[in-house]
Order: structure tokens, then sequence, then C-alpha cells
């Protein structure tokens, strides 16, 4: 009834009670990149308070890796950050390397180095694209996907998966790269920087574009060091911090490579900072493929030995090698007792994972630290005082997949 | 990792042990890595010491977990990582607790510590003193239970489902239609404490 028998409590105004509005966003927004709840409290359109609830996708990945051998935990970890997946397969290889002094052969790292180079386009690429989507452009999308399609066609050409791999093994790589496949590749590099040229078009000077993310979620070195920020989420604001330079791991002091760094850490600088980060992983991948075909790139992808299978020609001949292999995949290796954190620059910042081996088979324990739980856990420090709209701009510029938050 | 940074670490350790006599229980470096392990009352004090002192500067919290080892008295280990990105070194503190025993939130000296002992109280049920929201944070509302301890079973207590008649997701004790599958593949040549099956006659005895 709108007569007016109720009172005109809406025309009040001195003695008005205000009350902050809150509001559930997500867990099905699609601004929110997967499933994460948050807890918003509005007053009028600001950002007063910002609590997500995280967990929506916990599998309990690490509990799973407690009753499985070190090989079968493998798979979890491509599992975990689904964009870039060889990236996480990595640091669990580098953890059981290091607990097991294993070295890896120079072709296996140099593989290594194209494809994690490569896992690093395909991060930044959705992620450049989808924010840009939530900010309102769709066109990046969909030229983003007509390469991220053509760099799964190359996890799939080496691994038989276009999304979860499980290429990397510890001691190795689990199969050589055909030379055609890298002819392929370095085909590719060849085009990746006209289409950088049209992304850059499209966004980088785009008013609109420029509008929802210049000044925008404004991080300061304090800030990362409070929050424990890393990756582009530091480097955005002028700290040039990158594992791959400052402790180094694969052959990557032997590759020539800029650190990009921004200067006002707002979304819009991390965003110029993942497009130049691109171009500098396609000039790693042209380096890699250089040296892969040098004379000392040949050779075995794996450290024979108890960490990896015999040759598919001695099992046919040789007892032992058969054993083995039987072993290997029933029991699977032993790691020595002790406890490792090794570490990674991940495309979204320091991944890594502390293992405790019991000298079983399997771990006894292995916590995943991944780079995305720290920086959502930061959105409250961010958002705060920000537009509701510019929220959607946050999360896509921190750059969250919940596969590694949630675990 | 090459020999000077090894000796690097070393005087590091040193250097803290010197500093801060008390709160430093042993120090060592294995493969390159600095572990120090602390009593628990003196933990908060030893993380502030480790971000403030010129030499030290972890100014970046990287990780907090914890170890769950049900044979010990002091059941649980929880384990800090820190990151020195000024200093480009890593450190390692461990401190052992019994299981109901409360720990100190270092969530004054580091606020990104904030989820880490959410996540810890979730799934250990170690409770922090001091921290200012300690809910759980991955696992469903109205949990029970602590998943990473190793006595809770790797399936649960409880599934749900969406039940057609009630129009709403029900929960109910897990009922497997086949055994979990736990494979042993220990050699029983190696170390298996238990009797072989078709050896239960000889009673084990003589293995």
């Amino acid at each position: 009834m709108m007569d007016g028998s109720k009172g005109f409590s809406d025309t009040l105004t001195g003695e008005q009670r205000i009350r902050n509005f809150n509001i559930n966003f997500g867990p099905q927004h699609p601004a929110a990149h997967g499933v994460l709840r948050m807890v918003l409290e509005l007053d009028g359109e600001i950002i007063e308070r910002a609590d997500p609830h995280i967990g929506l996708l916990h599998r309990g990945t690490e509990k799973l890796m407690e009753s499985r051998t070190y090989l079968q935990c493998l798979p979890y970890f491509d599992r975990l950050d689904y964009v870039g997946t060889m990236n996480q397969e990595h640091v669990w290889c580098l953890a059981i390397e290091r607990l097991t002094g294993t070295e890896v052969p120079r072709r296996a790292s140099l593989i290594r180095v194209l494809y994690l180079e490569m896992g690093r386009i395909l991060n930044h690429v959705l992620n450049v694209t989808t924010q840009a989507l939530d900010v309102g452009a769709l066109t990046p999308v969909s030229w983003g996907f007509e390469q991220r399609e053509q760099l799964v066609g190359f996890y799939e050409r080496a691994s038989g998966a276009r999304l979860h791999a499980a290429y990397f093994r510890p001691g190795g790589v689990h199969q050589d790269l055909p030379d055609d496949l890298i002819d392929d590749i370095e085909a590719w590099c060849e085009e990746f920087p006209a289409f950088m040229d049209d992304l850059d078009g499209l966004l980088t000077e785009n008013r609109i574009f420029k509008q929802r993310n210049v000044d925008i979620g404004i991080v300061t070195e304090q800030d990362i060091l409070d929050w424990g920020f890393s990756g582009v989420m530091a480097r955005g604001s002028g700290l040039a911090w990158d594992l791959r330079r400052a402790q180094p791991y694969e052959l990557y002091d032997e590759f020539e490579f800029q650190i990009p760094v921004g200067k006002n850490g707002d979304c819009y600088d991390r965003y110029l900072l993942r497009m130049a980060e691109m171009l500098e992983s396609m000039k790693i991948m042209q380096q890699a493929i250089q040296k892969l075909r040098a004379p000392e790139g040949q050779g075995d992808v794996l450290a024979r030995g108890k960490l990896t299978p015999p040759k598919r020609g001695d099992m046919k001949t040789s007892m032992e090698s058969l054993i083995h292999h039987f072993k290997l995949y029933s029991e699977g290796f032993h790691v020595p007792e002790g406890e490792v954190y090794a570490a990674v620059e991940a495309p979204k910042g320091e991944f890594g994972v502390y293992l405790v081996s019991d000298g079983s088979n399997k771990p006894y324990r292995a916590k995943i630290r991944a780079p995305g739980y720290l920086h959502l856990q930061a959105i409250d420090h961010i958002a705060t005082g920000h537009q509701l709209a510019d929220v959607a701009a946050i999360i896509g510029s921190l750059d969250v997949v919940f596969g590694e938050i949630d675990r | 990792m090459s020999a000077d940074e090894y000796t690097e670490l070393e005087e590091l350790a040193e250097l803290i042990a010197t500093k801060r006599p008390d709160c430093v229980a042993s120090a060592e470096v294995v493969r390159g890595e600095l572990t120090l392990v602390c009593p628990p009352a003196c933990l908060v004090t030893l993380i502030e010491f480790l971000k403030i002192d010129r030499n030290c500067q972890f100014s970046t919290l990287v990780d907090i977990t914890a170890v769950d080892y049900p044979s010990r008295e002091k059941r649980f280990d929880v384990v800090y990582h820190l990151l020195s990105m000024y200093q480009n070194h890593r450190i390692r503190i461990k401190t052992a607790l019994r299981e109901d025993e409360p720990m100190a939130s270092i969530t004054s000296v580091h606020p990104s510590a904030g989820w880490f002992e959410r996540e810890i109280f979730d799934m250990f049920g170690i409770i922090f003193t001091g921290h200012a929201d300690l809910r759980r944070l991955l696992t469903d509302y109205g949990f029970r239970g602590h998943p990473l301890r190793k006595d809770f079973p790797t399936t649960g207590y409880t599934e749900l489902r969406f039940d057609e008649a009630e129009k709403r997701v029900v929960y109910e004790p897990v009922n497997l239609t086949q055994d979990y599958r736990q494979f042993d593949f220990l050699s029983p040549w190696e170390g298996a404490e238990y009797v072989l099956p078709g050896d239960e006659k000889n009673g084990g005895a003589e293995g």
C-alpha cells in the first residue's frame, strides 16, 4: 500500500537510521574467477569490509597425498593451479630431487624451462584477457584463447594431455620432445609478438580499460611485506623480486631475460607487467629451443636410477629392469628421511611445497604454499575504500585461481 | 648451494643464537636450509627479532604449517618459513606443541599469518591465542573434526547428497560401497612389521 498509511519513513532526514548493506559476491559470480564467496559490507557503494569465504573447492589434496606414493601425488599438482599446470608439478619434482639428491640431465632441464615459460604465457594470457572481460572488454578473451589453444596443443603433443599434463617427473621429464614439435613451438614464438601487438592495441591505451584499472588496488612496499606478496603483485610496486633470478633453479642462470617492474603498484601496472613478462617468457622459450638443438642439449631426459623407470628396450632384455619397473609403479620409490622446502617462481608468485619425509614411499606431510592464498587474504586490506565495481578489477588483477587457494 | 652460502647460513644461525640465546634450542643447516628449533613460549619475540634485526630482515612470512606426530608426547610441530627479500635468504622455525597447548598468534608481527593460523586451527585443532578471527577456513560450515590429524580417516565421517524428497542437501554418515583402497606396497623383506599372509601358523616368530 503506497497511500501513506504506513507513514513516510523514507522521507525522514535528520534522525534517519543508516545501516551498512551486506551482499554476497559469489560463489557463482563470473568475476569471482572460480568459487569465491565474498561477504561485502557496503556503505552506499563503498566497500567497508570484505570477508572472503574460501574452501568451496577444497578437495583435501594434502590429506590425500599422505596415503599415496610420491609418483601418484604428482598429478594432484596439476589440479592446483589448473591454468599453468606444469609449473606446479615442477615444485614437487624439485622437492623430491632435493631430498634424494638427484641431478636432472641437461636436456630435461631445458625442456622444463621451455614448458615452464609456456605455462607462464598460458597463465598471463588467461589472466590479462579475463581481467579485461571483468571490466567490460569482450574481444581479448576470444583472441587470447586462440593463443592458449595452440599452447595447450603443445602440451598435448608433449604429454598427451591438454591441461593436466603430469609430464615433469622426479629426475627429468616423461618423454623426449620430437623435433617437429620443437620446430612448431619456434614458429609459434615468431608469430606471438603480432598477437601481443593486437592485444596491446586493444587494451593498453583503451580509455575504459584505463579508467577501470589505473589507481585501483594500489599496493605499497609495506603491503608486500605485511601480506607476503610475491610474483607480479610484488614486482608491480617496483620490488624486483623474482626467484628465477634471486634463487635460481634449473638452468635459469644461463638464460638472458629482463625482470620488468612496475611503478605505481596499481591494477594497470600489474597488467602492463604481465604483458611485458609474456614477451620475456617468449624470449626464454626461443633461447631454450636454441639450447635444445645444440649438441650439449642432446641426451637422455631422465636421470636413470631408482626414481625413474628403465628404458623400454632394457625391460625386454633385462630381468632387473623388469623388476625395477614393476616395483617403481607399485611400491614406488623411497625418499630419505628429512624435510625440504622447495619454491619456484610460478606465474602467480612464489609457489612452494614443504615436504616432510619419513623415509617411506609416501610423503609424511606435504604442505602446499600457494601464492594466490596470500594475495586473496589481503583483499580486505586492498579493496576497503574502493567502489563495489572495483572489486571485480582487483580480483582479476590479484590473479586468483581457486584450485590452488582451496587445495 | 655453494660453500659460501652454506657458511653464510651457519654464521647467521650463530648470530641469532648469540643475540637471542633463550629462543634458540638448536640450529642446523641441512641441504642448504637453516632450521631453528624454538620453544613455543618465545616464538613471537623470536619472529619479531628476525623481522627487525638488520642482519636478518626476515620481513616476509612465507608459510606456517603444522605436522602431526601422534606417537610423540608433544604431538604437533608448528613450522614457520620466513624469507628476506633484501638479504635473499630463508629460514625455517620449528616449535613442538602438546595437543592441549595453545600457541601464540603472530598476526601482530605479520598480518599475513591470519589465514595460515586459521587453516592450522581448522586442520589440526591448534588454538592460536591473540588471533582476532579464529574461524574455520577451508572446511564446510559446521564441520566437525580436524582433517589433517593422522587419526582422522581420509574418507571423513559424513557425506552429503541432495535429497529429492526434502529438496535440500542432507548430511549422512559415510557409507562406502567398497572398502577404501589402502594398498600396502612395502616390501615384506624390508621392514614390514606384520605377519605375512600364509605365515600365520608360524606365529610370525621366525618371520
